[in-house]
């Protein structure tokens, strides 16, 4: 129990994976205008990388890991190459199940997360958590923690980045840097901040 | 070369930049540049992957029912990124371990679905292969540059070589740590864009609330 607290911590702030692995950046730092969108999108994120992830560990356990197909009867088989492909497949069809089951099931949060979830697919903090999570080869249990965390994480991350903004809007930036050059010096500041969790042991 | 052609190469250099004007493919921007080695590597497999992917998503540009076309485009990229993946392992494999998960996700790089939807599924195969050689140039032009700042500054050397004398090794350079660390890319891209856009001043992005300054002799 306590390895998983101190995963969930880790994942969540130590290292968070926009601010200190940059991952999920383009989004990141295209919906952060207004709280509201961006709290939209977190919320997707966590949904989305709480499925995907456990799922993406299923396929990497029992179908593509070195000697995982030993259940069929082929221990000398490695398709760890194919991993890329099942990975994204398994992204992009997740999240258009999820649409249509939204959709059905709860039309209200589907229509607040709208244009989100299909955007999600080629966020690539999506696709950069399931690639740790393989490289680091954590288990069911784990890969279903590491998944929730990564994604409350990031969705803090974008909420605080787009108050800042929304703050930021009335403030007197120089030419140049308007828009997207005074948000990445923004960025920048809230990972220096970001950092201080680094020294945490847990 | 006629000048269409010039153009489609050159643009995104500097007029139309990938990652300074377009936000397209940052998140490896900022990973990758520690060092000047691993981002001239990603640089070329990021290139090579927008220029085969533009080429063969213009293949078949007029064969693919425009409702399937994403997941077709994310197949085709993803099969390249595994070979772009396995010559890697096979002839650069320390570096390519240094990339970690970096090469794995050129797959969602924005600036690869960004331009065979943008451009790929509306030009012919010459113009789209020159197009995505200009945007993995644009990437790698940026690219190189924080890396080059990252590395000479925060460890005095470039690709390895030594360029400024370290103080622990009897030198004069106190190496600046901070441009190893995460932050540092952030500010560096951040300050390319404000030189970038007080050059070319038609990037600049107009303010959402101009103040207004009030004179004393005004009535509100």
């Amino acid at each position: 129990m306590e390895a998983y607290a101190s995963l969930l911590i880790q994942s969540i702030f130590i290292e968070n994976l926009a601010l200190s692995f940059f991952l999920g950046m383009c989004t990141f730092l295209a919906v952060s205008k207004t709280i509201e969108t961006a709290a939209g999108l977190g919320a997707a994120v966590i949904v989305v990388q709480g499925i995907t992830m456990p799922v993406n560990n299923l396929i990497f356990q029992y179908l593509l890991k070195p000697g995982a197909l030993a259940w069929v009867g082929l221990p000398e088989l490695d398709l760890s190459f194919l991993g890329f492909i099942a990975y994204i497949g398994v992204i992009a069809a997740l999240v258009q199940i999820l649409e249509m089951a939204l959709d059905r099931f709860a039309p209200a949060l589907y229509l607040a997360l709208g244009v989100f979830l299909p955007l999600i697919t080629v966020n690539c903090a999506i696709l950069g958590g399931t690639l740790f999570m393989v490289n680091r080869d954590y288990d069911f249990g784990e890969s279903i923690i590491y998944g929730l965390g990564t994604g409350i994480g990031w969705a803090l991350a974008v909420v605080l980045l787009a108050g800042i903004r929304e703050k930021l809007k009335y403030s007197d930036v120089p030419d140049g840097l308007q828009g997207l050059g005074i948000t990445f010096i923004t960025v920048g500041l809230m990972s220096l901040g970001f950092m201080a969790f680094s020294g945490m042991k847990l | 070369m006629n000048s269409v052609d010039k153009k489609i190469v050159l643009d995104p250099l500097l007029d139309n930049n990938p990652i300074t004007l377009q936000i397209l493919g940052i998140c490896s921007a900022l990973a990758v540049t520690t060092s000047l080695a691993p981002a001239l590597l990603m640089s070329a497999a990021v290139t090579a992957v927008v220029v085969l992917s533009n080429a063969s998503v213009s293949l078949i540009r007029n064969h693919v029912p425009s409702s399937i076309r994403i997941i077709v485009m994310m197949t085709i990229i993803a099969s390249l990124v595994i070979v772009v993946d396995q010559v890697l392992k096979a002839f650069a494999y320390d570096l390519a371990k240094s990339l970690t998960v970096f090469v794995g996700l050129i797959i969602t790089n924005c600036i690869v679905l960004g331009r065979t939807e943008a451009f790929a599924m509306k030009n012919g195969v010459r113009l789209s292969i020159l197009d995505g050689l200009g945007n993995g140039l644009g990437y790698s032009l940026v690219l190189i540059i924080v890396a080059v700042c990252r590395e000479l500054f925060g460890s005095g050397s470039l690709l390895g070589h030594q360029i400024f004398p370290l103080v622990t090794a009897g030198g004069w350079y106190n190496p600046n740590g901070l441009m190893l660390l995460a932050p540092s890319a952030f500010f560096i891209i951040g300050l390319m864009i404000w030189g970038i856009r007080t050059w070319k001043t038609a990037q600049v992005e107009k303010p959402e609330y101009q103040i207004h300054e009030v004179h004393r002799t005004e009535i509100v």
